[in-house]
């Protein structure tokens, strides 16, 4: 047999072996065996030199084509093998992703902070900085500064905790709602423009039921300046309706009474349930009240550092306990001062 | 105010259907509530107008087979004639009379008529059937009050007056439409029929038909009769009497009844019904005395005198004073001014002749008084909102015509009529450029005019822009431009005015950095795992004094004047008690706990009547670090290090430097594992607050398992204050190289000590100084510790060399002896 025709063979037994093997050893072995220093290939060149010279070349060259394509065959393979042995290792590795992950341990902002947040936020950019105010204060700047004076039937709107004081000393109470902080604000800013919004805890002298808390927080605004009219307290509270509800959410003004303002007015947006159709949360109204608000009585400007004569304002009151369970759909307001973290954990 | 639609409709025509007069009442500032529907289509017992009739018992008859059973011959159209089998009570004494000489109406019900259950308590409906009554069929009913829905009443079946015309459809005869609506302290003129009549003829642009009553009169002119001094005439503005001579005290008429029920009052007797009648009707309050009771028949308005008693018609004994207001004849008071009738003069069974008092009283002392008695009646919710004392004539006139023509009373000529005050008299000058200051809106003044005559004003344009509006007696409400502003938006439409962006100018912005970092510090701890709850601000002294018992001194404490529960009767000092409360809660509940609460507390002040209120920051943890889960089913849980984990972890990310941390004594933690946070300042240290695992015996007292219970409560503002904004450090490019060093020193030598000495020591080549491991035992000797540190030398200008480490590791080794005693382990 020539030299060529035992190279053929050569080629044809080491192709027909490689496509058996199937492990990385005994790849390594193959290459060794046909392309190693002392493999066959190398061993049949050796003979090379038994051949005429004009012949040589083009052996050569053949040797080298079927070296060639040997070690092709040989990457080839092995990366193969490797591929193979590394899909292997994958799926000894492999998990079930459906169960539970490893989680962080994360805790929850109180949903009422959310939403006292959400709505500061959207005031501040209409330029409503917060300003914060006691939880304790005296009747008068309560009620008395707020035109309503004492044995004023509009009192009944706020059933109220007093503290004990000294007799005869002036009576001081847990704020009914965060309007006295108007009076602080305003007399702080007079006679220059203020717009501001004040958070806080307030507290009503109530039966705890499902309902209605004895204490709860309010966010109240005001903005008073010399061009400031109801048409402005309309486009605010709009644009605030269409930014906590969305956009195009539809809203309705009624005419209400709170002594602090005149005109004072009722802020409905349509239930964001029925869309207006009436349900359970709505009852049956399609409606949901949202914010109580007002231009600010004149006596109240007045008693803010302000010549009512000259300047107006707005004022307007939301509760974020009502915003918040309307929200997530909360049937029972003594979860919030609970403290329970299955209440807790379920906000975001 | 419960407004029935027939009676309002004497005095305005309803033109709308009454959904659509809800929604405009509701948007012009008076909420509608409910709307009731009685007998209709839409009510919760719809009346079949074919089957459920107004008919005429003509006979009644013994049941052949049955003693408490009767047969009714019933006429329930001209001409048809049914045969009723009924238990009703009120037919036995007309049995065997024969064919009746005086004609008996009632309601008659045929088969198929769907009724409530009358022999049952709650409302359950009914569908009428034929079926043989011992031995007689029965297919048809006459009803009672219940089975019609009216009432709880089932004693005997509803007899309908005389004039109920037969054949007539209940529900035409009596089916009607309750209106509630919510009425707010400014809208006190609706607290009336002939008020909610004026604004829905203003909203609604149709005319108001007021009552004009006529009565004819006979006997002694009632001046001359009665005398009335006002000996308090800053308290009753104006006080009205009529005499009403020989009544016959009988229910009254079945309409007034009707209308009394629907309005939400209850009939009484025919004077007292009348009484109420003409108050919810115009809004005027009033009050009849038997007049053979007054003595002397002289009336005395005054205070009462000091220790006076007085028995009311309820039945109790009231001591009054002089703040009192009593309306009394010369010996004794007869009642509470505008609050509530006196016993002795009570109109009564034998009451023959009435004094009908018609007054206004100056509604605080009204408020204070009702307030004071704990009554509130409907009389005296009115007079505290504002009577019109220009009502009183109407008023007056009304009573005598009811009295004479349901009470078959004489009417005396005349009424006594004292004012102390003049008729209120108020014109306001109202603007365009005012309306539109305040509104926002353009109006000339003849706008303003059509939006505000409807409703009563008196309007009179002077210029273009300029009008005086003259506020009538009943809108007390009234009384300067601002009032008029909102009349005006009202009745233009709140809808209708613009929504406009403020044109005014924008305040100067400031930032509120104390709250933008206390926000932060609430967004550092829920990142570290805590839920934030809000926990009562009131709590109770026994509360307090589970976390320590010097804090049950009730001195110190802002008290309810009022509380509604012990539980809640002192402003919180601290917020850890009510904190734990809750944490005992989610213990008991869930096994473990991780909460904080960002709130004020309130400490009393010598120097001020209201209390400081500092910002405190508290967190309770206790039970397993994390959720146990299949990655790892028992997690560790909390101690002492965690809590201190979150103070490093707070301080860290507020860059607060200017702290150190030390054992400390607070009771209510465990001795050995109680440390506090103290600031350094200007002026001194002061202690930020304390924290560590809460003592056994205060974990006990909130019953809490046996556990460790990781607390801290800080004083939130100072901490803040003490907040920086990160420096930053350049990052070196040269390579880092560690040292392990590991110390023996006696316990007593805290850990603080020696990693300061190490720090002091090494100078600013020091990176990193991280405490890996800390080990106690035998071999190191008793009361021994060791502490192994990984040193990290780098310096930012080159990379250092190894002799030069070997000798810095030497020169630390040397010094924390030297100053800390501390030795390398052996």
């Amino acid at each position: 047999m020539s030299i060529i025709d035992q190279l053929a063979t050569i080629e044809q037994d080491a192709l027909a072996a490689l496509a058996t093997i199937s492990t990385s050893e005994a790849v390594s072995e193959w290459k060794s065996n046909y392309l190693g220093k002392q493999g066959a290939i190398a061993k049949l060149s050796r003979e090379l030199g038994t051949l005429p010279s004009d012949q040589r070349p083009a052996a050569g060259q053949r040797f080298n084509a079927v070296r060639g394509a040997l070690d092709e065959a040989f990457t080839s393979r092995e990366a193969t093998i490797n591929q193979a042995a590394q899909q292997q290792a994958f799926g000894q590795d492999a998990v079930d992703v459906t169960l539970p992950g490893r989680l962080p341990v994360v805790g929850r902002l109180h949903p009422s902070t959310r939403v006292l947040r959400m709505i500061t936020d959207i005031f501040a950019d209409m330029g409503f900085q917060v300003w914060e105010s006691p939880e304790v204060e005296t009747d008068t700047l309560n009620f008395g500064l707020l035109n309503i004076p004492e044995d004023h039937p509009a009192r009944d709107m706020w059933d109220t905790f007093y503290v004990e004081t000294a007799p005869g000393a002036e009576k001081v109470l847990l704020r009914t709602h965060t309007s006295p902080g108007q009076i602080h604000a305003m007399r702080a800013h007079a006679p220059n423009p203020v717009r501001v919004i004040l958070p806080g805890k307030c507290y009503r002298y109530e039966q705890v039921t499902t309902r209605h808390e004895m204490m709860f927080h309010q966010v109240e605004g005001i903005a008073v300046g010399q061009h400031i009219t109801f048409s402005d307290l309309k486009g605010t509270l709009i644009g605030f309706a269409e930014r906590l509800y969305g956009a195009g959410t539809k809203t309705r003004f009624r005419p209400s009474y709170f002594p602090f303002t005149e005109p004072s007015v009722e802020l409905d947006v349509e239930c964001f349930l029925c869309k207006g159709a009436g349900c359970r949360i709505c009852k049956q109204s399609g409606w949901l009240e949202v914010s109580g608000a007002g231009m600010i009585h004149p006596t109240v400007l007045r008693n803010g550092g302000y010549d009512p004569d000259v300047y107006s304002g707005f004022a307007f009151g939301m509760g974020p306990e009502r915003i918040t369970m309307l929200r997530h759909g909360i049937d029972d307001i003594r979860w919030f001062f609970s403290g329970d973290e299955r209440f807790l954990q379920q906000f975001v | 105010m419960r407004i029935p639609l027939s009676w309002l409709r004497e005095y305005v025509d309803v033109t709308i259907p009454v959904d659509e007069l809800a929604e405009r009442l509701t948007r012009s500032g008076l909420e509608v509530d409910s709307i009731e529907h009685i007998g209709g289509a839409q009510a919760e017992l719809p009346w079949d107008p074919t089957l459920v009739l107004v008919c005429n018992i003509l006979e009644v008859t013994q049941h052949p087979n049955a003693d408490r059973l009767v047969l009714a011959t019933v006429e329930y159209a001209p001409g048809s004639i049914h045969t009723v089998v009924t238990g009703a009570p009120n037919l036995y004494q007309y049995k065997g009379l024969g064919r009746l000489s005086h004609p008996l109406k009632s309601v008659f019900a045929r088969e198929g008529a769907v009724l409530f259950d009358g022999h049952v308590a709650e409302k359950v409906k009914v569908k009428l059937k034929g079926k043989p009554v011992r031995g007689v069929m029965s297919d048809a009913m006459l009803c009672s009050e219940k089975e019609l829905g009216l009432s709880e009443e089932h004693e005997g079946i509803l007899i309908l007056p005389d004039d109920a015309p037969v054949g007539m459809s209940l529900v035409e005869y009596i089916g009607d439409t309750v209106v509630d609506i919510d009425v707010l302290p400014n809208m006190a003129r609706t607290l009336s029929l002939v008020g909610m009549a004026r604004e829905i003829a203003a909203l609604t642009n149709q005319p108001l038909r007021l009552p004009n009553p006529t009565v004819a009169t006979n006997g002694i002119d009632a001046n001359t009769a009665i005398k009335v001094t006002i000996a308090a005439p800053e308290l009753c503005p104006r006080f009205t009497a009529s005499v009403v001579r020989n009544v016959t005290i009988k229910p009254s008429p079945f309409w007034m009844q009707r209308r009394l029920i629907m309005a939400g009052m209850r009939p009484i007797n025919n004077i007292v019904d009348i009484s109420n009648y003409v108050m919810l009707e115009l809004g005027t309050p009033n009050h009849t005395f038997d007049a053979d009771c007054v003595a002397e028949s002289h009336i005395v308005v005054r205070n009462a005198h000091a220790d006076e008693q007085l028995k009311t018609l309820d039945g109790r004994t009231h001591t009054l004073n002089p703040s009192h207001l009593l309306v009394c004849d010369t010996i004794q008071a007869l009642s509470v001014a505008g609050v509530m009738g006196g016993e002795s003069s009570e109109v009564s069974d034998r009451t023959q002749n009435v004094l009908v008092e018609a007054a206004v009283w100056e509604p605080t002392i009204i408020r204070r008084m009702s307030t004071a008695f704990k009554l509130r009646s409907e009389a005296s919710k009115r007079f505290e909102r504002g009577v019109d004392p220009e009502m009183l004539d109407l008023a007056q006139r009304r009573l005598c015509q009811l009295l004479h023509d349901h009470a078959d009373g004489v009417v005396a000529p005349g009424m006594v009529d004292v004012r102390t005050a003049p008729a209120r008299d108020v014109t306001i000058t109202l603007t365009s450029a005012e309306v539109k200051r305040i509104l926002g809106l353009d109006f000339t003044a003849a706008q303003l005019s059509d939006l505000l005559t409807p409703l009563g004003f008196g309007c009179t344009v002077n210029t273009s822009d300029s009008l005086a509006v003259a506020v009538p007696s009943y809108r007390r409400d009234v009384s300067h431009t601002a009032d008029l502003c909102e009349e005006v938006a009202r009745m233009f439409g709140y809808d209708n005015l613009p929504s406009t962006i403020m044109a005014d100018e924008l305040p100067t912005q400031r930032t509120n950095l104390a709250l933008e970092r206390e926000h932060f510090v609430r967004d550092i701890l829920s990142g570290a795992g805590l839920n934030e709850a809000i926990t009562y601000s009131l709590t109770s002294l026994t509360s307090a004094a589970n976390l320590d018992p010097a804090e049950a001194e009730a001195t110190n404490y802002l008290r309810l004047a009022n509380p509604l529960s012990s539980e809640r009767e002192y402003m919180r000092r601290a917020i850890l008690p009510t904190l734990l409360e809750s944490a005992a809660v989610n213990l008991r509940e869930r096994g473990s706990t991780r909460l904080f609460e960002v709130g004020r507390v309130y400490h009393r002040r010598d120097d001020a009547i209201l209390p400081a209120e500092p910002l405190r920051l508290a967190v309770v943890m206790a039970g397993q670090r994390a959720n146990a889960s299949w990655h790892d089913a028992s997690p560790a849980t909390v101690d002492f290090f965690d809590i201190k984990g979150v103070v490093e972890l707070l301080c860290e990310r507020l860059q607060i430097t200017t702290i150190r941390i030390a054992p400390s004594d607070a009771v209510y933690l465990q001795p050995g594992r109680a440390a506090q946070l103290i600031a350094r300042t200007a002026t001194g240290e002061v202690v930020i607050g304390h924290f560590g695992e809460l003592h056994p015996l205060a974990r006990e007292r909130f019953a809490m398992p046996a556990m460790r219970v990781a607390v801290a409560e800080f004083a939130l503002d100072t901490l803040i204050e003490l907040a920086n904004v990160p420096r930053y450090t350049s990052i070196s490019r040269y390579p880092a190289s560690s040292q392990d060093l590991a110390l023996v020193a006696p316990v007593t030598v805290s850990a603080e000590t020696i990693a300061a000495s190490i720090r002091k020591y090494a100078g600013a080549a020091l990176s990193n100084i991280e405490l890996f491991d800390v080990y106690t035992g035998a071999n190191l000797g008793e009361g021994m510790r060791s502490l192994a540190y990984r040193l990290t030398f780098r310096s930012s200008e080159r990379t250092l060399a190894d002799d030069e480490i070997t000798k810095l590791r030497a020169k630390i080794i040397r010094g924390v002896e030297h100053e800390t005693g501390a030795k390398m382990r052996a």
